[in-house]
């Protein structure tokens, strides 16, 4: 055994031996990922500087950019379509997030009882297909039939009631939170795992040093979680300005009422595969690809560059 | 469906497997469509109907679902693959079809001479030179009621527009039932079986279509608009809640007797006789004083047309023109009741609902919805816009005239009628 690896250290200072193992490893997911991911992402991206003339397909430069951009109703969609996004985008960060952190503070109480049933319970959502998350909270919250009424009524509190899912002013929060209702568990499971990862010691050693309850919490385990926390932001970020299956369930492709709800993901949906008797328009809805690709890429690169760098990490 | 669906796909394949066998005795032709749900009335009515008077071809039915029939339909076109007849959903998407060479011209077809210019439309060039698929069946739009809350409460079938608000008050009055079961969160209920269902009243059905089509009227002149005033009025009879109730619930809100109208599309016909436990009637969409001539939307929604490049196209013909004619159409409507045929010989329908619908072809002038022809071409598409700005105005975002300028200035950015 060590005969042969002192052969092969030898014979690696003047020529490296052809490693063929790691080809062979590599190539498999390389091919497939290739396949299904980078020549699609290619193909989006080339599509996007095409444009159908006379039935033609010709080379445009940066034409359908110039249309998404300077034609005023093309223009209206798009950036209500983007503010919509940022709306649930921050709506998941305000909510969903701290909700995440404070669930997994409290499931990491050492005294807690039936904690891995609330684990469980509270991650459940997360497994349900959007499609049973849509139907279920339109059932709910529907005026009709719905059980939300009737609680409120209940409590004498009818009043507040109303339509949310029907009014301009309030579809997209009730959507976000649906949203938010099924993905609170990715944030609490991340941060439930890295709270674990915090060792007893460092812990007791706070004890001594009379930092306990709310203080520890702040002073000791949120540092220690941080750079957590700044992985699930990126995955928020990514997951909400992809987002469009709840949105397409819940309010369908046109992601009304008046557009209220419509995000990116639906505006791209619509535009690339039509809709009713609209027909699909490819090269405009490769275009709305490509600018949701950048943003995301933008996204993904501040923070990798701004603050995934500055963050401080812990070893123990 | 499931079931439904899978035996579908069987049918398709096995189709597909045998295409390639040529049959010595008989001569066999399929027919491509999305209409699924059919194949029993095909199998054990239509196609033995046919096959009896015609012996020596053989008939086929192979459906696709609806949502892939497009997508699968224009595959085979150009594998060369697709059935001898096919199903022709109306306009554009038909249109397109024949531009391309792949649905043949039916001008020379004996049949085509049993229906109107407004029954073919749908299948016609703009020009109207052409016409490439035999008109099968339309769907009109009126309102059901429940017969026994009016007998209940002494409401007579409003024939004008203030008989129809009077009941609709009358309703609201008792407190028993919802006066009228339309939501706006699904868009298109609100576009369909509210705007486009009265609005032919207001800009007096073909003509005012027409008139659009050629620019001489804007969707902000007073016919236009008016329509959508009216539907503002309707806000006050909804339901608790209508900004959030769906199609489906609005169709339950009826049949489970809550209700007293139903804006409605003659397809709820099959669906509702099964549900309902009352008495039904249905009356056309009231006019503005006692007199005016009437209106109705009786839209061509399905029809049938030739593959160009069929190998038996004499056979097909044969077919075609049997789907022409006044027996297709009884069968055809009769096992359908809700879907209606548009042959100029009128269908003895013996569905009493049906037969009400279908009764109003002879006392009103009939029209298609006035979105579909060519003026959906474009981005932003009329017909989807059509369905927010009606939402808009029930739910009070836009008001009646707003709506209008923001459809028409929609319209504007890409239509150019032709002068």
């Amino acid at each position: 055994m060590s005969t042969v690896e002192q052969a092969s250290a030898d014979r690696g200072n003047d020529k490296r031996p052809w490693r063929w193992h790691i080809l062979v490893f590599l190539t498999p997911a390389l091919l497939v990922y290739t396949a299904v991911m980078i020549l699609p992402l290619i193909e989006t991206l080339r599509l996007s500087l095409f444009n159908v003339k006379d039935g033609q397909s010709v080379f445009v430069g940066f034409d359908n950019f110039a249309v998404l951009f300077g034609d005023p109703r093309w223009a209206a969609s798009f950036w209500n379509a983007l503010k919509n996004n940022f709306i649930f985008f921050i709506i998941h960060m305000v909510v969903q997030n701290p909700i995440g952190v404070a669930l997994a503070a409290l499931l990491s109480v050492p005294k807690l009882r039936f904690g891995a049933f609330y684990r469980t319970a509270l991650f459940l959502p997360t497994l349900l297909s959007f499609v049973i998350v849509g139907f279920i909270w339109k059932l709910i919250l529907s005026p009709i039939w719905g059980v939300s009424p009737f609680l409120l009524d209940l409590v004498g509190l009818k009043s507040l009631f109303s339509p949310w899912l029907g009014k301009p002013g309030s579809a997209l929060i009730a959507v976000s939170l649906i949203s938010v209702w099924q993905y609170v568990g990715i944030p609490m499971m991340l941060i439930y795992a890295a709270m674990l990862n915090i060792p007893d010691e460092v812990l007791e050693a706070a004890e001594c040093d009379g930092v306990t309850g709310w203080s520890q919490f702040w002073k000791i385990k949120l540092p220690l979680i941080l750079p957590s926390i700044g992985i699930i932001s990126i995955l928020t970020f990514v997951g909400n300005f992809n987002a469009f299956d709840l949105v397409y369930t819940v309010q369908g492709a046109l992601a009304g009422p008046d557009g209220a709800t419509d995000i990116l993901g639906t505006l791209l949906y619509r535009t690339f595969f039509g809709f009713q008797l609209q027909i699909g328009d490819k090269s405009m809805g490769a275009t709305i690809a490509t600018v949701m690709f950048l943003i995301i890429l933008s996204g993904v690169c501040l923070y990798l560059f701004a603050i995934q760098r500055r963050m401080r990490r812990y070893q123990f | 469906m499931g079931s439904k669906a899978l035996k579908s796909l069987l049918m398709a394949t096995s189709i597909l497997a045998t295409a390639g066998f040529a049959h010595a005795a008989d001569t066999e032709i399929t027919i491509e469509s999305w209409r699924t749900d059919d194949l029993a009335i095909w199998q054990e009515k239509l196609i033995p109907a046919f096959e009896a008077k015609n012996p020596g071809i053989k008939v086929k039915f192979a459906p696709t679902p609806p949502t892939e029939y497009d997508a699968a339909l224009g595959a085979r076109f150009d594998a060369g693959s697709a059935g001898d007849i096919i199903t022709c959903r109306p306009f554009d998407k038909s249109l397109e079809q024949f531009k391309r060479g792949n649905l043949a011209s039916l001008n020379d077809l004996a049949g085509m001479k049993n229906f109107s210019d407004v029954a073919k439309a749908a299948w016609t060039t703009d020009d109207g030179k052409d016409a490439f698929c035999v008109p099968m069946a339309s769907v009109i739009h009126g309102f059901i009621y429940n017969k026994d809350a009016f007998d209940k409460l002494g409401i007579a079938v409003p024939a004008t527009e203030a008989e129809f608000f009077a009941a609709l008050d009358k309703i609201k009055a008792d407190g028993t039932y919802i006066p009228m079961a339309m939501g706006t969160k699904d868009l298109w209920e609100a576009a369909t079986m509210g705007y486009q269902n009265i609005g032919p009243t207001y800009w007096k059905g073909e003509e005012g279509r027409a008139k659009l089509i050629k620019g001489e009227e804007k969707l902000t002149d007073a016919p236009w608009v008016e329509p959508y005033k009216v539907l503002l009025k309707w806000k006050d009879y909804l339901g608790d809640g209508f900004e959030a109730q769906t199609y489906p619930d609005s169709q339950n809100l009826f049949t489970l007797g809550r209700a007293a109208i139903y804006p409605a599309g003659s397809w709820e016909i099959g669906l509702f006789n099964t549900q309902a436990q009352f008495k039904m009637g249905a009356f056309p969409p009231p006019v503005k004083n006692a007199g005016d001539a009437c209106y109705i939307s009786d839209h061509n929604d399905i029809g049938a047309g030739l593959n160009a490049k069929s190998k038996h196209p004499e056979e097909s013909k044969k077919f075609l023109d049997w789907v022409a004619s006044p027996e297709f159409a009884d069968i055809y409507a009769n096992a359908l009741p809700g879907f209606f045929s548009l042959n100029s010989t009128p269908v003895k329908m013996q569905d009493p609902l049906a037969q009400e619908f279908v009764s109003w072809r002879e006392k009103c002038k009939p029209t298609i919805r006035s979105t579909y022809q060519i003026l959906s071409r474009g981005t932003p598409n009329l017909e989807n816009e059509t369905w927010v700005e009606s939402a808009n105005v029930i739910n009070g975002t836009d008001t009646p005239e707003a709506a209008a300028k923001k459809l028409q200035d929609g319209l504007d950015s890409w239509y150019k009628p032709a002068k």
